[in-house]
């Protein structure tokens, strides 16, 4: 982790450290924001912990549980919404047993998250797995491509 | 076009990449190779990737240009593209079944397309393409025949209003920015959620509005503020910026003037209110996305306490077209006080999803019925949402109405991000109204207390309603609540935050109070104000409800018929849906 870190601190040293940026290459490095990680930070840059914490609790995008080796981003804006986005919540929620209250599989394998609008109005409903889009989403598809990834581990095709 | 060349144009948008873009591409290419085709036809076959070209729904398509003939294909997926290799490539036969029909000339003509003119013409990924099309010419003649002061005087002219917020005039914005003591100066430029495809679709445009930009007001370093998720954005925008720095168009001492200018990428994060342009400065310099007090306003101390621009990226795509064709012709399109176009994402309950653009002041109805071809399966329009979610709820009666900064406002909402949302006769009104509240309630920063409590209790009685324990005094309280708001918040975001409330409660007041007083839900959709009847007359008694209730709330012996005890009932609707003999109904 150490090493990590410092790769990520001598990345920002000579601009001062801009918190924001700093927490995404700590998420793009571990997947999360860990709270050692931000212990280290905060010594070496002599800003407060608090700074960081407060940073990262604003913006919903910024994680402090490990994330899902897989990421499926359900965009709940209003055209994804009355075309159904709920549903395809839901039904993801179900077919991967994902509590209420949870967002993360128990096996690490996948990480449901809700975004607002994404900009890809014009094919709602629209799921992001990991980076791709797919649009014009319904349950019986989005199945089939979830289980594209949970057999093969990575995605295959469907 | 050279005359002896076959095009191929694919779409490669982010919709066109969801429909196997990528594939079809590989293909094409592939066949081509094997039929030795460029040999066999005695042409020149070029494959070529495109931005979004609108009409999404469709996806994807596929132009094929034989000399000079245009044939465009939809919906094509990677098993036809043998077919029309074999058919309309080697024997020049274009596949009529296959083609684009009336409808999508219909979908193309009343648009008005500069902006968004070269997205799906040119390869948003080729610096050539675009200089092809007059690319960085305008800058060329902005940097070495016109003085800054000009340019803000052109742009001024043209009276461009900034495409999004709140329609200031982007030319007496940069005008107080120069007018500055302050030399070091900064100019960003925003790509919100419609600009998506401007960057997919054509990059360079958008930076070469933005060093103009960045020229008229004297600053020599621009941002690009984009959220981190628009992945295929930021990739063809960081390609396009490395391609004009190897030309020359970013850097020191451009077309040998003194001018020097750069492009940084600021990568913001998902938050609504970086929309709002001084909580956009916060989250560039590193802290939570939070609204300053204004005065003083961004152009004359915003970041890092400097005078700076925030540009959105179509206001930028449109200085181009400005100072090469002239302010005088680009004031030609739209009405009075509203002048050029603008892109919209048209979506929801119409036939056409897609991309379009249209002059300022053309009518709701021909956006909606013409271009959009009118509401899916035929059902009646109820409302369309322009603006975003904090934009007004626009009745069907108010369909003829002029699209321009006045009439929006006048109306109650605003141009905002350039959504615009359709809701036909299924949806609530009173639902659509919760889920954007909703959504604002979640991403009010909670810096000031009328949007922070204001959207709160709103959610709160926007539940209440469709839950059916709302009383008339609540709508007093909305409306309470809606004035406090959208005089007192602090930024847009609160300020605008009522506009689907106050705009739904003056013209579909009816569906309120049927929640209220009659405890019933007129379109269906609040579960609470729904109840699922079997009609005994048309129950065979097969039993696929009954054993499909999870609330075991259906009884009923076999080929008899059966009942829903109305105590159980969790309103989930399975049974409505399996119902094979329309034997269910829902009140």
């Amino acid at each position: 982790m150490e090493k990590e870190l410092n790769r990520i601190l001598s990345k920002h040293q000579e601009t001062g450290g801009n918190i924001i940026s700093i927490l995404q290459d700590i998420q793009e490095t571990f997947g999360y924001i860990p709270e050692d990680a931000v212990n280290w930070f905060s010594e070496r840059l002599n800003i407060p912990a608090a700074k960081f914490y407060g940073v990262a609790t604003f913006y919903s995008h910024f994680r402090l549980k490990p994330r899902g080796k897989n990421t499926i981003t359900i965009c709940c804006g209003a055209a994804c919404h009355i075309k159904g986005s709920k549903e395809l919540l839901e039904h993801v929620r179900e077919i991967l047993s994902i509590k209420e209250d949870e967002d993360t599989t128990e096996d690490l394998k996948f990480t449901i998250q809700e975004a607002t609008c994404i900009g890809a109005c014009n094919i709602a409903p629209v799921v992001l797995i990991n980076n791709s889009v797919y649009g014009n989403m319904e349950k019986d598809k989005l199945s089939k491509l979830i289980k594209g990834f949970v057999d093969e581990d990575e995605f295959i095709g469907y | 076009m050279a005359d002896n060349q076959i095009l191929i144009r694919v779409c490669l948008g982010t919709s066109g990449k969801a429909a196997d873009g990528e594939k079809v591409i590989s293909l094409f290419r592939m066949h081509i190779q094997r039929h030795g085709l460029d040999g066999s036809v005695q042409k020149r076959c070029v494959v070529k990737k495109v931005g979004c070209r609108g009409l999404c729904s469709r996806d994807l398509l596929v132009d094929v240009i034989i000399d000079g003939r245009q044939t465009t294909y939809q919906n094509v997926t990677p098993s036809m593209v043998e077919r029309i290799v074999q058919e309309h490539l080697l024997r020049g036969n274009p596949i009529d079944e296959w083609a684009v029909k009336e409808d999508y000339a219909e979908f193309t003509s009343r648009q008005y397309k500069i902006v968004l003119g070269p997205c799906g013409v040119i390869d948003p990924e080729n610096i050539d393409d675009y200089l092809k099309m007059n690319g960085y010419r305008a800058l060329k003649k902005a940097l070495t025949t016109m003085t800054p002061e000009e340019v803000i005087k052109e742009v001024k002219r043209s009276k461009l209003r900034g495409r999004g917020g709140s329609g200031f005039l982007t030319g007496k914005k940069w005008e107080i920015c120069r007018s500055q003591p302050d030399k070091t100066r900064y100019i960003i430029c925003n790509v919100g959620e419609v600009n998506r495809a401007l960057a997919e679709g054509n990059p360079h445009a958008i930076i070469e509005g933005l060093i103009i930009g960045g020229y008229a007001i004297g600053a020599s370093q621009g941002y690009i503020f984009i959220r981190e998720r628009y992945h295929l954005s930021v990739e063809r925008l960081k390609k396009a910026i490395k391609q004009a720095r190897e030309r020359g168009f970013l850097g020191e001492n451009l077309f040998g003037t003194s001018f020097n200018f750069d492009i940084t990428f600021s990568f913001g994060t998902e938050a609504f209110i970086c929309g709002e342009e001084t909580a956009l400065m916060e989250c560039i310099e590193g802290k939570r996305a939070m609204p300053r007090l204004r005065p003083p306003y961004p152009a004359e101390k915003g970041l890092w306490g400097k005078p700076t621009i925030i540009n959105n990226a179509e206001t930028l795509s449109n200085i181009p077209i400005i100072i090469g064709k002239g302010s005088e012709w680009f004031s030609t399109i739209g009405t009075e006080h509203s002048k050029g176009t603008k892109v919209f994402t048209l979506s929801g309950k119409i036939k056409n999803n897609g991309l379009v653009e249209v002059a300022m002041g053309t009518s709701l109805r021909t956006i909606v019925f013409g271009i959009g071809g009118g509401i899916e399966g035929n059902r009646k329009l109820k409302a369309i949402q322009v603006g975003g979610p904090s934009g007004g709820l626009i009745p069907y009666s108010m369909i003829d109405m002029g699209l321009d900064y006045e009439n929006l406002q006048k109306m109650g909402s605003i141009i905002g991000s350039g959504g615009m949302v359709v809701f036909d006769e299924t949806d609530c009104i009173v639902s659509v109204a919760k889920f954007f509240m909703e959504f604002l309630q979640r991403e009010s920063c909670g810096k000031c207390v009328p949007c922070r409590l204001g959207t709160t209790r709103m959610l709160e009685l926007l539940t209440k309603i469709t839950e059916g324990r709302a009383t008339m005094k609540d709508i007093e309280a909305l409306e309470r609540l809606s004035a406090i708001m959208s005089t007192s918040s602090l930024c847009g975001l609160g300020r605008t935050a009522p506009n689907p409330v106050i705009t739904s409660l003056t013209h579909f007041r009816d569906e309120y109070l049927a929640h209220i007083r009659d405890k019933h839900c007129p379109a269906g959709v609040c579960r609470a104000l729904i109840t699922y009847t079997i009609i005994e007359d048309l129950c065979k008694g097969c039993g696929v409800c009954l054993r499909k209730c999870p609330a075991k709330a259906i009884t009923g012996e076999r080929k008899k018929p059966h009942v829903i005890d109305q105590s159980l009932c969790i309103k989930c609707g399975i049974c409505f849906q399996s119902c094979k003999f329309k034997a269910i109904i829902k009140e």
